[in-house]
């Protein structure tokens, strides 16, 4: 029998370890605690709860209380109608959501589905009142709007009676449920988001590409001077970085509008006439510009100490060894600052996809992005689940090139300035 | 959303010496009235607000230049169950889906607004502006054309000529939403005014009206702020635009810019305060509405800005400009001069399009 | 590269010059249209651009009107307060739950250190309008929408992630070592923290904070969400300032707002240098 080590209290020395193992890990956990329980709160549960509106439905189900159940046992392969007893539930949801103002919300939400169901429903809320001990509901409610005699009135109602409903999601790729029941694309003049997406993608593309071509150059200078000389040139990468935001993007309407800095000095060179002007700003010229400054720092820094830790003996071995300049930088040091290309290009590009001061105050109608559709149905059109489901997949985005940028670089890895 | 986590995250932020956000005194009402901001508050401060609170000084008055995003954030009050907001200044158009949808108080007219100082009572003197029963109209306002005097060869005259290229050349300036534009698009083609939404409600009226669109959409700017379409005109980057007449008036008498007004098929709307339901003070906002709705007071507003006054009492009591002296009646959308040709968008028509016809507008920009 | 070798080429030298005008071309782009804005804001006419006695340089075409309009307008005076006052209270919160937080991912049986540091990470990867559209609706719900405490937490919540990341990175090779000896020399752990992890961890503090500081003080996303008109900010301000009515006032803002920037960038430069003497990497 072996002997157990023990301490000077008597405890067997391994039990020891292991308390004061699980202790330092709690003391390590509690120190996390304070910051992750604040995340949680004001951060990562508001975002939950307004995912949540990307597929709640539950609006239908509870003001239809009455007619959702019924309208579950009607066929609308039948072709026909449902029958009285599903318009007297309707008629008594009505006189029910016109008494606690839930109605016309109703009326609201499927309008988004379908046009004219905000008036069908008020019109109808407004004279179901009346409607007392009738013979047949079904005849009048018929007689209020002869809509209600539309098969696929009824066939949305039953298709939105549940409480989740995936049609934001739809809407936000720009597709729909037809009368028929088919997941279709919308018409063509309807199309908006699919496009705005691929925009907002291809632009974020293009300016990443800028920052690459701009940036790269600067790094490899920044990397291969010598420190002193370095660190002063980099306070100029730095000074654009530390820059408000709304400083950079006014600094650019004044470059680039009609009677800005550029095309002033383009007149006077005479280069163009002042009756040709060029429109640099309000088009997706001025978000590209603008954002390809706003975003070059960070794609300048990850590179620069990428480059920093490439031994310029490399290089020097290489060129010993016969090969050009020309061949060791293509051969030897480009792939080595690989890694810095990537972590600076997704880091650009989660920046540029999610970006919405910028392309608002210098986009114009062709250089929006997502963002700003996202924050136009927050604020004005109301239609919040169809901003959510927009939040929902921008979001989802983000995350996988989040998820990528953790496997290349690893987050805790992340550096700043 | 549960209590105690809201109580919790309070008590903690006063705890850590927070308590910034302005403790309201006992003794007095902070009453919080919500509204454009610029030019259009500080003629409601002038006329309503500084002589209310002279006749009432246990009440402050708050302002709050939120309505731009009123619809969003009372409707998240609202849904939230905490509305912080006592009045609301709101175009008539959004305030008609928020009383259907029971956000607001409904407003016993007769009751609660005053009559004119003849004792026609409210509902009357209002007449056909009651356009919703939570709606106190105070202004008629119009979004008409201003163009530059010096930049045009010919002064257009009428809504044709906003369409017309070859005769009025020059970059345009409409606002970015479909809402009159499409209207006005009809009618330059020369569809009935009478019958512009009967059109428009058919596939074909609503292509015939972008189709329209289309012919001037290279030389279009589109504006979303209501000091955008002076600001365009004054530095030359547009020759005519569509503008709410009273910042056209500013820029021409005001700013003394070489504009003019072309009020052909002005399109009124009009706008006016609104009561949240479950307003902090309910009792003093009800008050603040009463006093600044009456014939007096909207006649008065007048005086600093060109809206139209909503009662047809306060319209002989219009006067002078405060500062620059100029008889303001001709300057009203109202006038009927200026009001010749003008429509009021069919809000009923535009609560069962408007999500459409947006994604459409939006769609057919970004082409 | 630093220096061409005598032995170089006419071709290598065509090309070293080359790279040299193209680097010198983009640091011309980085910084020129900042520079650029400086001058502007003397502008005497209520423009955007040089005016032709501006060129001239005649003394008539410059001015101190947008400066003069800035110091008298009681919007803008709200506005610098609540930054000031909305950026230094979010700075408190964020450092304080961010060093605690560093402090604790940097022990190395930290569990699921990726995940966690992930997570505390996010409000920085989550694009603006999602946090700014999430943070509107639940801070509606419990009554912080157009609130100060809103909007600080709000902004806390987005500044956190840059000060866990500038703590954590002075911890980074942090050796624990020393932390054991001197507890085997008796000294307690408090003792020992602030004998040696504070001073070792304070330019890391200090520059999260100012990170923290200027992200508050820069964000406008958000704000314009979680806050109401009694929270305006200087970048709100500007921003529909822009919209609405653009006057050279922006650009005597932004003047000055870059001449903040350049007094934080030398101090977070000064804190960089002395944290690398402190940790003994010396600049190579």
């Amino acid at each position: 029998m072996t002997q157990v080590l023990t301490t000077a209290d008597g405890v067997p020395l391994k039990t020891s370890l292991h308390r004061t193992l699980r202790r330092r890990k709690i003391t390590a956990l509690l120190l996390v605690a304070p910051l992750f329980v604040f995340i949680l709160i004001t951060f990562l549960f508001p975002i939950a709860d307004m995912l949540v509106r990307s597929f709640d439905n539950s609006l239908v189900p509870n003001v239809l209380h009455r007619t959702v159940p019924l309208l579950a046992k009607w066929d609308e392969k039948s072709g026909q109608l449902p029958g009285e007893k599903v318009f007297a539930a309707l008629a008594q949801d009505f006189k029910e959501g016109q008494k606690n103002f839930t109605i016309n919300r109703l009326g609201k939400r499927l309008n988004y589905e379908k046009s004219g169901m905000s008036s069908l429903f008020r019109k109808t809320a407004r004279k179901v009142k009346r409607l007392k001990e009738v013979p047949s509901y079904k005849q009048a409610l018929l007689k209020i709007d002869k809509k209600w005699g539309r098969h696929d009135v009824w066939f949305l109602l039953k298709l939105q009676s549940g409480s989740v409903t995936p049609t934001y999601f739809y809407a936000a790729v720009d597709a729909h449920i037809d009368d028929t029941g088919k997941l279709t694309m919308k018409p063509e003049k309807q199309q908006i988001y699919l496009n705005l997406f691929v925009r907002t993608l291809m632009l974020s593309l293009l300016i990443t590409v800028i920052t690459i071509i701009l940036g790269y150059p600067v790094a490899y200078l920044l990397a291969t001077l010598p420190t002193k000389k370095s660190n002063l040139l980099i306070i100029l990468v730095l000074l654009p970085f530390w820059t408000s935001l709304l400083v950079r993007t006014s600094a650019w309407i004044a470059l680039l509008q009609r009677e800005g800095v550029i095309n002033d000095l383009l007149v006077w060179m005479n280069i163009i006439s002042t009756d040709n002007r060029l429109q640099m700003i309000h088009n997706q010229i001025g978000t590209v510009v603008a954002m390809s400054h706003v975003l070059l720092p960070f794609m300048v820094l990850p590179l620069f100490s990428v480059m920093k830790t490439i031994p310029p003996s490399y290089m020097r071995a290489a060129q010993s060894m016969g090969a050009t300049p020309y061949l060791a930088f293509a051969r030897i040091y480009f792939p080595n600052t690989i890694p810095g290309i990537g972590a600076g290009s997704i880091l650009v590009f989660i920046l540029a996809i999610g970006y919405y001061i910028t392309p608002a105050l210098v986009g114009g109608t062709q250089g929006t992005f997502i963002s700003n559709f996202i924050a136009y149905h927050i604020s004005n059109s109301l239609n919040w689940g169809l901003g959510a489901a927009l939040g929902a997949i921008l979001l989802a985005i983000v995350l996988v090139l989040y998820v990528i940028y953790d496997k290349m670089v690893g987050i805790n890895n992340m550096k700043l300035g | 959303m549960n209590k105690p986590l809201q109580q919790t995250l309070l008590a903690t932020l006063v705890a850590a010496g927070l308590a910034t956000s302005g403790v309201a005194s006992a003794a007095k009402t902070d009453l919080v009235v919500v509204s454009w901001g610029g030019a259009y508050t500080a003629s409601q401060q002038k006329a309503y607000s500084n002589p209310f609170m002279k006749a009432n000084p246990d009440i402050n008055i708050v302002n709050d230049d939120s309505s731009a995003q009123g619809l969003a954030k009372l409707r998240a009050q609202s849904e939230a169950g905490n509305v912080t907001w006592d009045v609301v200044d709101l175009i008539a158009s959004d305030t008609i889906t928020l009383c259907d949808e029971g956000l607001l108080e409904e407003i016993n007219f007769d009751k609660d607004i005053a009559p004119a100082p003849d004792g026609t009572p409210a509902t009357k003197d209002f007449g056909s502006m009651i356009v919703s029963p939570c709606f106190v109209p105070l202004i008629v306002y119009s979004t008409t054309f201003g163009y530059r005097t010096d930049l045009l060869k010919k002064a257009p005259t009428s809504i044709k000529d906003v369409f017309d290229l070859k005769n009025f050349p020059g970059k345009r300036a409409l606002q970015k939403v479909p809402t009159y534009n499409l209207e006005w698009a009809l009618i330059a083609d020369g569809v009935d005014p009478a019958k512009v939404y009967d059109v428009l409600d058919t596939p074909e009226g609503v292509d015939r009206a972008f189709k329209k669109l289309d012919t001037i959409k290279d030389q279009t700017v589109w504006w979303t702020q209501g000091a955008q379409p002076p600001q365009l005109l004054a530095d030359g980057e547009v020759v005519m635009a569509s503008a709410f007449n009273g910042r056209l008036f500013n820029a021409i008498a005001k700013e003394k810019q070489p504009i003019a007004m072309m009020w052909d098929w002005e399109a009124l709307d009009l706008d006016g305060f609104v009561l949240p339901k479950g307003a902090p003070h309910r009792a003093a906002a009800l008050k603040y509405i009463r006093f600044a709705s009456d014939t007096q007071r909207l006649a008065d507003q007048a005086k600093y800005i060109s809206y139209g006054p909503a009662r047809a009492s306060s319209a002989p009591l219009v006067g002078k400009h405060a500062e620059l002296g100029i008889d303001m009646k001709p300057h009203m959308p109202t006038n009927p001069i200026n009001a010749k040709h003008s429509f009021i968008t069919n809000y009923s028509w535009w609560a069962d399009h408007k999500d459409e016809l947006s994604a459409r507008f939006e769609a057919w920009l970004a082409k | 590269m630093a220096a061409l070798p005598p032995y170089a080429s006419p071709l290598d030298k065509i090309w070293h010059y080359t790279f040299l005008l193209i680097c010198g071309l983009v640091f011309f782009f980085l910084i020129f249209p900042i520079i650029v804005i400086i001058p502007l804001s003397f502008n005497a006419s209520p423009y955007f651009n040089f005016t032709a006695k501006m060129l001239a340089l005649d003394p008539d075409g410059y001015s101190l009107r947008w400066y003069q309009d800035f110091f008298t307008n009681s919007n803008w005076h709200s506005a610098v307060r609540n930054s000031f006052v909305i950026a230094f209270f979010s700075t408190l919160i964020s450092t304080f739950l961010g060093t605690l937080a560093a402090l604790g991912l940097s022990r190395e049986e930290f569990p699921f250190r990726t995940t966690i540091t992930g997570i505390l990470i996010s409000p920085m990867i989550v694009p603006l309008i999602i946090s700014a559209a999430g943070m509107f609706f639940f801070y509606s719900r419990i009554g912080l929408q157009g609130t100060f405490p809103g909007v600080i937490l709000a902004h806390a919540a987005l500044a956190t992630p840059f000060v866990v990341i500038t703590v954590t990175a002075t911890l980074v090779g942090f050796d624990n070592s020393l932390l054991r000896a001197a507890a085997s020399l008796g000294a307690s752990p408090t003792r020992s923290f602030f004998q040696i992890t504070v001073p070792i961890i304070t330019p890391g503090v200090i520059s999260g904070a100012l990170f923290a500081f200027i992200t508050s003080y820069d964000e406008v996303v958000v704000i314009m969400f979680v806050g109401s008109v009694e929270q305006r900010t200087i970048p709100w301000q500007m921003f529909s300032g822009i919209r609405e009515q653009i006057s050279p006032t922006i650009l005597a803002v932004a003047t000055m707002l870059i001449i903040f920037s350049i007094m934080l960038l030398s101090l977070i430069e000064l804190l960089r240098r002395r944290n690398e003497r402190l940790r003994g990497i010396t600049p190579s």
